[in-house]
């Protein structure tokens, strides 16, 4: 598989789920685990730039497919706009659900450039926060998308 | 410099948690690591008769299994789990350990333990335990506690754990009752919650085996308890213990304790000399860490022929769970001196009754017995306006301390003294936000149309206890600590500043406020300042995060500290400057002599002097290096007036909550988003009990939803947008005038919320709904005419 632009192989588990594969084998310990119902959406990545759920996932499913984590977001230490946007509108307390929430606004933008505020909203509905209470998430993408928010 | 304080300065924790550089615990490996898989009673309340891990201790990757007796018989700890709030001195509290061994007494009770390479084949081998066990009768609600037909704890032979009373003038309450015109009662269901911060917790402990030390990651708010409570409990000597809290993903209660699972971890560590680990799965967190709020409560009002209040009574029953964990007694008493709200009460009187259940333990969470408080007397005063004939705003209004006028350190009948409020326009701007006189229009003309979508606009006038603590305070509630807190301000040779904080962040955003607060006194730029904290190394003095507590005594602690650092730097730039110490001036970073302004010195030429030592006063220390340990002389008390506008549908009973205004008064703010932050994600969580969240137990203690796919927390399309607003009044508690933001929100809100629903439905005769208020619940109390 490519990860973040780098190709990288490993035997793997049959039963290996893809967000451990990145977090324990290949060290990116970006993508985060907070449920195991594939309910939280904290473990969030871009498979051929779709967003996918990678607890949802075998490691072994992601053979040679094209992985974006949140580590391969930000590009020559300039933050990438959707992680620009959450830092300015406050999008992020904890920032255990950041990661996976800016995978999947930012694929939710690719299919949906000006999305309405109830849009993001159902947008992000699988990705949990517990800190924010969404308001400044829903700010963040929107800003991101460039309308006011 | 322009001023930083008060501004919404962009976070530092950002860009390190945004691009996935931030450490939880479970992101940290070292080599040699066991992980335990924790096998848990799947009964309630059973004898353990046998446990065969014969098959477990074959399974790939294994290095050992351990049950319950195998672990008592190693001497691994030197006395039970901390409780360190026994609220009365006759307090039942059965002895807690990491692991049964004889009886478990609550699904999820550690029975044995697996050592194993790797997760995967710790949690597969602990599957292969069996347990054999012999069933006890469970207590399996607190009503079956109540009814006592059934023991949680056998040789309790009660499961009533205390009695505690807070009655200040008994005679006067029965008085007030008896010569009352309007009486009012409400019994609430302060149902039980999974805290769900999103980061599960975790534990990771590295001894060094040679040199004796024990370094040990925890996804905790309490480093530096714990690293007390891993000393008190396994008899290592403190002094060893290093405990780290790293990026911790949210806590809310949930992550102050000390838990069978850390204490494991801890001790197996030390005995084996290897690194042992875990971490918690989302669906073992329903028994593994404790859960919040759990009551019962009475609440009655006397009041005159106006509505102005004579007394409040109350008396609550309180659900502990299977143990008392850290400060499980304390909850409801901690709650109990804001049971007169924001009013003025002649009388009050309040008692608890705690009891065991054979149910997970409960504990502290967000606002922890704050919430609960503010919500009877919140709903109360809804009966209450009802019974008198008059709106909820004007019964407020007429029973507001102070009458509504602004006010400092005022005595109330709970006997706290309130620091300060100013409650009449604090009212009429959230009001006024919401557009209340429109909304109770819109509401008519639905009804006027025969509209079966109703209108329900709640209200909450709430206040809160914050900053803990007064440790004197504390001590006259029997609590175990003091509620001091720890600042160091330390100016580095080249004249950047280091920052040492007690208390813990775990999403509160310290670094970034305590920078402002630095900045603002030091005249420095913000990013010339690093935060350190939660290493018990690197930040040794600390009581951590709790009870909205951080700014209000540990950034007041660095603000103090950064005055320790000028009163130095100013006799140091006075010898320096050879002028009097009274004709120094310091602002904008630097001193000058008045009258001679080409006579200054920054304060970062002094740091560099007070580094190189070459030249200061006879006597003087070295360094700009100070700490203040800031134990406050009262605690803080928040307040806001928050207003929920729900439509309930009245065909099928579902609640949406279309609009949200919140008008807080913290005091004074450092930094303003951040504040919204905290005031968002606290009306969330009460909006979530009040709507969608709930632990449910079958008759045999079993948790029937303790995974997302069942336990609602609500996701982003539920909500709509929050409206905030802010009033200022200054706290007399600190110098810095602040109060505290981290639990406001939830204080407020779920009594908002019900206001709402009650209201949206007072055609139908219902005056009350038990929370959750699902759609279930609305259409039933609809249909039946009334629940109250
Ligand atoms: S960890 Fe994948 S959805 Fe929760
Ligand atoms: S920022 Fe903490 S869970 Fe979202």
């Amino acid at each position: 598989m490519t990860v973040n632009g780098e190709v990288r192989s490993a035997d793997v588990e049959p039963r290996t789920l893809l967000v451990h594969h990145l977090r324990d084998v290949l060290g990116l310990t970006g993508t985060n685990v907070g449920c195991d119902t594939s309910s939280c959406g904290a473990c969030t990545i871009h498979i051929d730039g779709e967003s996918v759920k990678s607890c949802t996932m075998l490691a072994v499913q992601a053979r040679g497919a094209n992985i974006t984590t949140i580590e391969g977001m930000a590009t020559n230490g300039e933050l990438h706009p959707m992680q620009a946007a959450f830092m300015e509108c406050h999008g992020l307390q904890c920032g255990y659900c950041t990661p996976g929430m800016v995978m999947a606004a930012t694929s939710l933008l690719k299919e949906n450039p000006n999305p309405s505020e109830t849009e993001v909203r159902i947008g992000l509905e699988g990705n949990l926060c517990r800190c924010t209470g969404y308001h400044n998430i829903v700010k963040s993408v929107l800003t991101a998308a460039g309308g006011a928010a | 410099m322009t001023a930083v304080m008060g501004t919404p300065m962009k976070r530092k924790e950002d860009p390190k948690l945004l691009t996935g550089e931030g450490k939880f615990v479970d992101d940290i490996q070292v080599p040699g690591q066991l992980w335990m898989g924790m096998v848990r009673s799947t009964m309630a309340h059973a004898n353990i008769k046998g446990i065969d891990t014969s098959a477990a201790a074959q399974m790939p990757g294994v290095h050992s299994v351990y049950t319950g007796s195998e672990l008592a018989d190693m001497d691994l700890w030197i006395a039970p789990l901390p409780c360190v709030w026994p609220v009365t001195p006759d307090m039942l509290n059965p002895p807690h350990y990491p692991v049964a061994a004889e009886t478990a007494h609550h699904v999820g009770d550690i029975v044995a333990v697996v050592l194993a390479d790797s997760r995967y084949e710790a949690a597969d081998a602990a599957e292969q335990v069996v347990v054999d066990y012999e069933v006890l009768p469970v207590v399996a609600s607190l009503a079956d506690a109540v009814a006592g037909e059934k023991l949680a704890h056998q040789d309790l032979g009660t499961n009533q754990a205390y009695h505690w009373a807070l009655e200040p003038a008994p005679e006067a309450v029965e008085a007030a009752f008896a010569s009352a015109v309007h009486t009012v009662k409400g019994e609430f269901v302060q149902q039980r919650l999974i805290p769900a911060a999103m980061e599960p917790r975790g534990v990771l402990a590295v001894p060094s085996p040679h040199g004796g030390e024990l370094t040990i990651y925890s996804s905790t708010q309490v480093p530096h308890i714990l690293k007390v409570m891993f000393a008190a409990t396994t008899g290592i000597p403190e002094q060893k213990i290093r405990v780290i809290a790293p990026a911790v993903g949210g806590g809310f209660g949930a992550k102050l304790n000390v838990n069978p699972d850390e204490l494991l971890a801890v001790t197996l560590a030390n005995r084996l000399g290897r690194a042992v680990r875990w971490t918690e799965t989302r669906s073992e967190a329903a028994f593994s860490t404790h859960q919040g709020r759990g009551q019962h409560q009475t609440i009655e009002i006397a009041a005159d022929a106006e509505g102005k209040i004579q007394a409040v009574r109350v008396h609550l029953n309180a659900d502990m769970g299977a143990y008392m964990m850290l400060i499980t007694p304390g909850v409801p008493v901690l709650g109990s001196f804001l049971y007169t709200g924001v009013y003025n009460v002649p009388a009050f009187g309040f008692t608890c009754d705690g009891y065991f259940t054979n149910l997970t333990p409960t504990d502290a969470y967000r606002g922890a017995g704050r919430p609960e408080a503010s919500y009877a007397i919140e709903r109360a005063m809804d009966m209450l306006a009802a019974e008198v004939g008059v709106g909820p705003e004007e019964i407020r209004r007429r029973n507001y301390l102070a009458g509504g006028e602004a006010f400092e350190d005022l005595e109330t009948a709970s006997t706290l003294v309130f620091d300060s409020g100013h409650y009449g326009p604090n009212l009429d701007a959230a009001l006024e936000m919401a557009g209340y006189s429109d909304l109770l229009a819109q509401q008519q003309a639905r009804r006027d149309a025969g509209d079966k979508k109703e209108l329900g606009i709640g209200l909450c006038t709430y206040v809160e206890i914050c900053g803990l603590a007064p440790s004197r305070a504390l001590a006259g509630l029997n609590y175990g600590a003091g509620g001091w807190e720890a600042g160091t301000v330390r100016l580095l040779p080249t004249g950047k500043v280091e920052v040492v904080s007690g208390s813990t962040p775990h999403g509160q955003g310290h670094e970034t406020s305590w920078s402002q607060i630095v900045a603002d006194k030091l005249g420095i730029d913000p990013n010339d300042v690093t935060v350190l904290h939660s290493d018990t190394a690197i930040s040794p003095l600390g009581l951590d995060t709790y009870g909205s507590r951080s700014l209000s005594v540990g950034g007041v602690a660095i603000a103090m500290a950064c005055d320790k650092v000028i009163d130095k730097a100013k006799q140091i730039a006075a010898h320096q400057l050879e002028a009097n110490l009274d004709d120094l001036t310091f602002e904008g970073g630097s001193f000058s002599v008045k009258g001679s302004p080409d006579k200054a010195l920054a304060i970062q030429e002094i740091a560099f002097g007070a580094f190189t030592a070459h030249n200061l006063p006879d006597g003087m220390e070295p360094n700009l290096n100070e700490q203040v340990i800031f134990d406050p002389p009262n605690f803080a008390f928040p307040f806001g007036t928050h207003v929920a506008v729900v439509e309930v549908d009245t065909d099928t009973g579902g609640t949406t909550l279309l609009d949200y205004i919140a008008v807080d008064d913290c005091g004074n703010q450092v930094n303003p988003m951040i504040v919204e932050g905290q005031i968002h994600g606290g009306i969330v969580q009460g909006v979530a009990q009040a709507l969608y969240e709930v632990a449910e137990y079958d008759a045999d203690g079993n948790c029937k939803n303790p995974s997302f796919l069942d336990y609602l927390v609500p996701s982003p399309t539920e909500l709509p947008n929050i409206k905030t607003g802010f009033t200022t009044t200054p706290s007399t508690s600190n110098p810095l005038g602040v109060k505290g933001a981290g639990e406001a929100g939830t204080i407020g809100s779920a009594a908002a919320v019900i206001n709402a629903v009650c209201n949206a439905l007072k055609p139908y005769g219902v005056n009350d709904i038990e929370m959750p208020a699902t759609p279930m619940r609305v259409w039933q109390a609809i249909n039946e005419g009334s629940q109250g």
